[in-house]
């Protein structure tokens, strides 16, 4: 099958019902998205299909609509041309293992895209679906705030 | 020196007094220090001065040997060596290292050794000196305990020193410059006249030479980076996707691998993997120790297939359910399971006569570990060795185990350590390397990934401890006179240690951690703790036994203080013996406005524990509505010495309050069948953002000694929340999880 990510199309060779989660890091390489419990409980494996949050563990390939625009975190922002979410996660330093944030960033950047001046209750209900072990929420809580405001100066 | 390290090997005495004087070593053996693993392989043109720093001619190189499991060790490691080196922030490499005896941890060895902070004893001090000398003989490289800071905030500056020292020396000798007048700055050596020469460059020289030793270290006022914010070398990696962890591995030609092993700790009676066999992408079904591995050539399809095997497993070797756990536990509190008595001050039978008593029993859950990161390994072996990719917190070890499967010697093995999608003490555990070795030793050649899916995670979770608390305590005119706890837990370190070969003879002090030591004078108190024998097999959570005993005694502490009729805060201060810690509880007082009025339905509690030689207080303040509990604020002060990073301080505060109050909160592992019922977060989540509270942090470097902050601050969250709830609500909870008898918002 031929799937677009990050604005470049792939040649898959995977069943209908495999996952795109393993799709992405198995098949095509891209492993800024994250495993972390294969039933939509973490949100690690979040990307973005035309521009809406999903959990690709959750979303099988067979699922997907033809021309369907896939993002990942690798198709966000890189580290020389962070997206103002990115750059206000390394502001406030929010990550310590690092591993939910991938998740996180996507998940905040489709909140800001709806909602671009989110309350305190708007941000918590729907990074609830977002689990970090090592606690950030404060600082996640915080960038989403100053990412709001660099998006609004752009 | 085999058999002196066989014998300390076998002796190996985790928390126990027994040590001073039980090994001699002879001086001059423990001073000569291990061979430097960086000088093997050193390339043309390539110098080292020590175990930490590698200069060749294109970059320099720090050994940050110390694993990063999101606490920012890599960070703190190369700060500390660049401070003294003059390297410009993030101009440098930095690698874990090869796995060796040159990084030896002290620091955890000091925090082994059970003695107040406030004692400084000739017992105490002579003690933890000859902790000490045995990490460093036997070369016992970890990372835990809250000790990366301690163990290496002298030795790591050292390092730095005596690198700089040494390529000045380099540097004089090529320009005739006394070495006095050169300075260095930004990786370079500076001539009077303004000439830069790049460390990488006089690299070849150095390498010919003597490295300085015994350079002072610089006085902290002329610090650049330590104690100033820093950004971590890695939070743009981790905000871009672009950081690799050992899940993300690929090698050339390798294979995956999926495993399912018995939910009991048992036996694998027989299983049936005919529905598995020829599924697309299938290429081996091979067994493993109590379980059936698949490999496959993507994840999912592993996992796949491994879901169509059908297995029968023996019955678990504890209490197949929950009551004959606590059953076991409750039955404990016996002179014959009597693990020691470590505190007994003034009378306390004398201190209990009057009115005024009060009683209360305790109890806390099995906890699962289950970082972000899913645990995993990449291994290949050979027939002349083997290597892994892994995060792991005990290097030396992962060797052993590799070894012991594959038949190679320790040697032979070679650790690829990675930065870890976080821990909280799940990677001081082995059973998915030595699975991943054995699936690889089957199929000698070709690489092998190992991921465990999030339920195989938890199914193979050791979990932590169980634990009961039973308190007697009298309060009289005002104030607590009495304190009488005895503590009955499952020895997490006896389980974990024996998983690794080695005993620990003596008394287990995560019994009774985090409240044997609180820092408190009483009239009469007495901390005794049961060892209750093994059940479920346990390891070490984020802060370990201080988890379940700060609930303990700061429960107890808060219901004698109401009993008294005196103020939870003021009657802290008033016992606090220890200087340091009073500072953490007055400031504390401070930050959170204790006293001002809330209003009703809304309360305030405090928890003072000391855990990993850091005090912290912690103010929770909650406000009940008609809908449950909601957490509006945590306030939390601890003293740590010295701030290496203000930034990642903050943020591991916080971090470890939402541990602390997320676990007591929400989380249990319970076993039926022999099995934990938990499989996945959505039985055992921790903290979601929707229950995360503001948290206020403030450090204090009062203390004498830099410590680290990774584990004090989990332990006072439980008691301050319940102590918070109390006062909101009138209801006492002395049982975690707390959603069990209250609702949270």
């Amino acid at each position: 099958m031929q799937l677009t990510v990050n604005g470049k199309t792939y040649e898959a060779d995977v069943e209908d019902d495999m996952p795109l989660l393993w799709v992405l890091r198995d098949e095509l390489g891209l492993t800024g998205v994250k495993y972390g419990c294969g039933i939509a409980q973490c949100g690690a494996c979040t990307v973005h299909i035309d521009g809406m949050a999903v959990r690709s563990c959750q979303t099988l390939a067979g699922s997907l609509e033809p021309g369907a625009e896939i993002t990942t975190i690798e198709g966000l922002g890189a580290p020389d041309a962070l997206h103002a979410v990115q750059q206000a996660w390394v502001e406030h330093q929010v990550a310590q293992c690092g591993y939910c944030q991938s998740g996180q960033i996507m998940q905040a950047a489709a909140l800001l895209d709806m909602n671009p001046e989110p309350s305190d209750e708007e941000i918590d209900l729907v990074m609830s679906g977002n689990l970090c072990r090592c606690g950030t929420y404060v600082r996640i809580r915080a960038a989403i705030h100053a990412a709001a405001d660099k998006l609004k100066e752009a | 020196m085999g058999r002196l390290r066989t014998i300390t090997r076998r002796s190996f005495l985790v928390g126990s007094a027994a040590i001073a004087g039980g090994v001699a070593f002879g001086t001059y053996a423990v001073r000569q220090p291990h061979a430097n693993p960086l000088a093997e392989g050193l390339g043309s043109g390539e110098a080292t001065f020590n175990p930490w720093v590698r200069i060749s001619p294109d970059r320099i190189t720090l050994i940050t040997p110390h694993a990063d499991i999101g606490q920012g060790a890599v960070s703190m490691q190369a700060a500390l060596i660049a401070e003294e080196m003059d390297l410009e922030w993030g101009e440098f490499d930095t690698d874990f290292g090869q796995p060796s005896a040159a990084y030896y941890n002290t620091a955890m060895a000091g925090e082994a050794a059970p003695f107040l902070s406030t004692d400084h004893s000739f017992g105490a001090e002579a003690t933890r000196s000859a902790m000490g000398a045995m990490f460093k003989m036997m070369g016992f490289q970890g990372t835990g305990g809250s000790s990366s800071v301690a163990d290496s905030f002298n030795k790591l500056r050292a390092a730095g020193a005596t690198a700089r020292e040494t390529l000045k020396l380099a540097a004089s000798q090529r320009t005739g410059v006394a070495a006095s007048e050169l300075k260095t700055e930004g990786g370079a050596v500076l001539l009077p006249d303004g000439t830069r020469l790049p460390y990488t460059e006089l690299a070849a020289e150095a390498a010919a030479l003597d490295p300085v030793q015994d350079v002072p270290l610089r006085d902290p006022s002329q610090w650049r980076l330590v104690g100033k914010p820093m950004q971590r070398l890695d939070v743009v990696a981790k905000s871009t996707g672009a950081q690799l962890y050992g899940i993300d591995l690929k090698l050339d030609s390798m294979v995956h691998a999926a495993v399912r092993v018995s939910p009991r700790r048992s036996a694998l009676v027989s299983h049936d993997a005919t529905a598995a066999e020829g599924m697309r992408g299938v290429k081996k079904i091979v067994p493993v120790t109590n379980g059936i591995a698949v490999v496959a050539d993507n994840t999912w399809r592993a996992m796949t297939a491994l879901d169509q095997i059908t297995f029968e497993w023996a019955p678990a070797p504890y209490p197949a359910e929950m009551d004959g756990h606590w059953a076991e536990v409750g039955a404990s509190f016996t002179e014959e399971r009597l693990d020691k008595e470590w505190r007994n001050e003034g009378d306390v039978a004398a201190g209990m006569d009057g009115d005024g008593v009060v009683e209360a029993e305790y109890r806390t859950p099995y906890l699962a570990h289950q970082p972000m990161e899913p645990l995993n390994a990449v291994a290949l072996v050979t027939d002349e060795g083997a290597e892994i990719w892994t995060s792991h917190q005990f290097p030396r070890f992962v060797q052993q185990k590799v070894a012991a499967v594959t038949g190679h010697d320790a040697g032979q093995v070679v650790l690829h350590n990675q930065f870890g999608g976080g821990s909280f003490g799940h990677r001081l555990e082995f059973e998915n390397i030595t699975l991943a070795a054995e699936i690889a030793n089957q199929m000698r050649g070709t690489p092998v990934k190992l991921t465990f899916s999030r339920e195989e995670d938890f199914a193979q979770d050791f979990p932590r401890q169980i634990s009961m608390a039973r308190g007697r305590g009298r309060v009289a005119n005002g104030r607590i006179e009495t304190v009488d706890l005895s503590i009955a837990s499952v020895s997490s370190s006896r389980s974990q240690m024996g998983r690794i070969g080695m005993g620990v003879p003596g008394p287990d002090g995560q019994i009774v951690a985090g409240a044997w030591n609180a820092p408190y004078a009483l009239p009469n108190l007495r901390v005794r703790g049961y060892a209750v024998p093994e059940l479920a097999p346990t390891s070490s959570w984020r802060s370990v036994g201080a988890s379940s005993n700060g609930f303990y005694i700061e429960s107890f502490i808060d219901e004698l203080c109401h009993a008294a009729g005196t103020d939870p805060m003021e009657e802290r201060i008033r016992l606090c013996s220890y200087d340091v810690a009073r500072k953490v509880l007055e400031a504390a007082a401070e930050l959170s406005g204790w006293g001002s009025d809330l209003g009703a339905g809304r309360g305030r509690g405090v928890a003072l524990v000391e855990s990993f030689g850091v005090p912290v207080a912690e103010v929770v303040e909650v406000t009940a509505t008609d809908a449950g509990i909601r957490i509006d604020k945590v306030c939390v002060v601890a003293d740590v010495g010295t701030i290496v990073d203000p930034v990642n301080f903050e943020n591991h505060m916080q971090g470890a309050v939402v541990w602390g109050l997320g676990h007591a909160m929400n989380c249990e592992i319970t076993y039926a069948d022999g099995m934990a019922e938990q499989t996945n977060f959505y039985t055992h989540e921790g903290m979601r953002m929707h229950q995360c509270p503001e948290i206020l942090v403030k450090g204090l470097e009062n203390g004498i000694h830099p410590k680290g902050i990774g584990e004090p601050p989990v332990p006072p969250a439980a008691p301050a929340l319940a102590n918070a709830i109390f006062a909101a609500t009138g209801q006492r909870l002395r049982e975690a999880p707390f959603n069990k008898f209250v609702d949270f918002l």
